[in-house]
């Protein structure tokens, strides 16, 4: 069932995606076309838990609102939160006999022309952290090979998403090291300023400047920047009486 | 993937096995500084440093160097406020330059006969940057004119991804808005310098990044230090005044 020869080409391609200008949406997006292309179903889409352990959609091999909404149903019920609860791939489950499984979901899937429907999970070490959701038009069963091969297309969406959190946190700690550089050269600069404004040395200018912020409940960066840039903000700390 | 770390093990390794202090001892600065001595010996360069910048061309500072004479080549950089290290900061790419004295004194009109008479001939600076975030640059020196091999400059890249990385590290250590007290040793002599720019900004009725014009051009015309000259005026020793015009 799996088309074996555009796999390979597919894992090319997604390796290229991981590394240059990487944008995970972008990325999700074509996982799931790709998914659905090398495994013949109508449609695959890509459900992430949120902080609260909420299910959300995040990308799908189409757009069409009547799939959305069978994404959105998973949020309560279906194989997509069954997946992400149990950590267990629903695989070939035949909607025809799942309407009391999936009371809402079911019959509303076959509404949309589905005959069947897969969820496969998003593991990193021992949670789940979504699940990539497939469906069929025809009852046709996936083999156990298949079961590997999507799975492991899942797996490499959860390698994107932890490649797209590492360079984030590091790209936030680059950002806050930039800031706090930023505002201790503004403290040295606005220290400079009040020294030679008020005939004070640097450590008292400091104290004079530590203790309008604490008195005005300001932070000593802000003040210190408004020093800098705009000496008319704090008259009473920036004029000699 | 794979290759990329293996490279980045490699070059852990190299800077594990420099000689002395244990590898594992020390903060930020202590790792940058052995840093820049294994880059200098694996490239076989007369030196490397590390400098953070800031946006406006006017902050930042030397954190990291292997030996005196880089240091001093860093520092040239913040008087001057010129370089292929703020280059490379602002145009987030590798600045390479094979001979300063081919074509330097047209992109560095000071800095490049400066940086030759403190015997460079090649100048290579990487940004240290991830995404879209940037806070400084690498720089390597050589005494000799030429270009990185191509093995020489992924080396080069290998490290400046590795600096950045341990400056990330101490950041996590430092918390949200903290700046990590051992970067604050490792800036405290530039800390003058800001002072000395507020200073200047008063005594001069200036904005303050006028003020860091005038500082340098002071210290041009003086052929000083920025350093030097900072101490002089944050101590009362030495106050810039207006010209006459």
């Amino acid at each position: 069932m799996i088309a074996v020869d555009r796999l390979a080409e597919v894992f090319v391609e997604v390796a290229d995606t991981l590394v240059d200008d990487f944008d995970v949406v972008d990325f999700l997006g074509s996982l799931t076309r790709h998914t659905a292309e090398v495994s013949d179903a109508a449609s695959a889409g890509l459900l992430l838990a949120d902080p609260h352990g909420q299910l959300q959609y995040v990308a799908s091999s189409q757009e069409s609102v009547k799939l959305l909404e069978l994404f959105q149903l998973q949020y309560r019920e279906g194989p997509c939160l069954d997946c992400y609860r149990t950590g267990v791939a629903v695989v070939n489950s035949d909607l025809h006999h799942a309407g009391q499984r999936w009371p809402l979901f079911a019959p509303r899937a076959i509404e949309v022309g589905f005959q069947s429907v897969h969820a496969f999970p998003l593991r990193h070490r021992h949670k789940v952290i979504g699940a990539l959701n497939l469906f069929s038009t025809d009852t046709g069963m996936f083999a156990p090979t298949d079961v590997r091969i999507i799975q492991c297309l899942a797996d490499i969406a959860t390698i994107g998403l932890l490649q797209e959190r590492i360079i984030r946190d590091a790209e936030i700690l680059t950002e806050q090291l930039q800031s706090a550089l930023n505002s201790r050269i503004t403290i040295e600069q606005a220290k400079g300023v009040l020294a030679r404004t008020h005939g004070i040395d640097v450590d008292a200018a400091f104290t004079k400047m530590r203790d309008f912020a604490r008195r005005n409940h300001h932070r000593l960066s802000d003040v210190a920047r408004a020093v800098v840039t705009d000496p008319t903000r704090h008259p009473e700390l920036t004029t000699t009486l | 993937m794979n290759s990329y770390r293996a490279r980045m093990a490699r070059a852990n390794q190299l800077i594990d096995d420099e000689p002395g202090t244990a590898a594992s001892a020390g903060g930020t600065i202590l790792r940058l500084e052995r840093l820049c001595s294994a880059l200098t010996r694996a490239l076989s360069a007369s030196g490397a440093g590390v400098s953070l910048l800031t946006d406006d061309n006017h902050g930042g500072g030397m954190v990291a160097a292997s030996d005196a004479r880089s240091r001093v080549l860093e520092e040239l950089q913040f008087t001057l406020g010129e370089g292929p290290c703020v280059d490379a900061y602002v145009s987030r790419r590798p600045v390479l330059e094979p001979d300063l004295r081919a074509r330097g004194s047209r992109r560095w009109p000071g800095y490049a006969p400066a940086a030759q008479q403190h015997g460079v001939r090649g100048v290579f600076a990487f940004p240290l940057q991830v995404g879209a975030a940037h806070v400084g640059a690498l720089d390597i020196y050589r005494a000799e004119p030429g270009s990185l091999a191509p093995d020489a400059l992924g080396q080069a890249c290998t490290f400046a991804d590795l600096a950045m990385r341990i400056l990330t590290d101490g950041q996590a250590r430092a918390g949200t808005s903290q700046f990590s007290p051992d970067l604050d040793d490792a800036l405290a002599n530039r800390l003058e310098v800001y002072q000395a720019q507020g200073m200047v900004m008063v005594d001069l009725d200036v904005g303050i990044g006028e003020a860091m014009a005038r500082l340098r051009a002071h210290c041009f015309a003086a052929e000083r230090t920025i350093s030097d000259v900072a101490k002089e005026i944050v101590a009362g020793r030495l106050v810039l005044v207006r010209d006459k015009t």
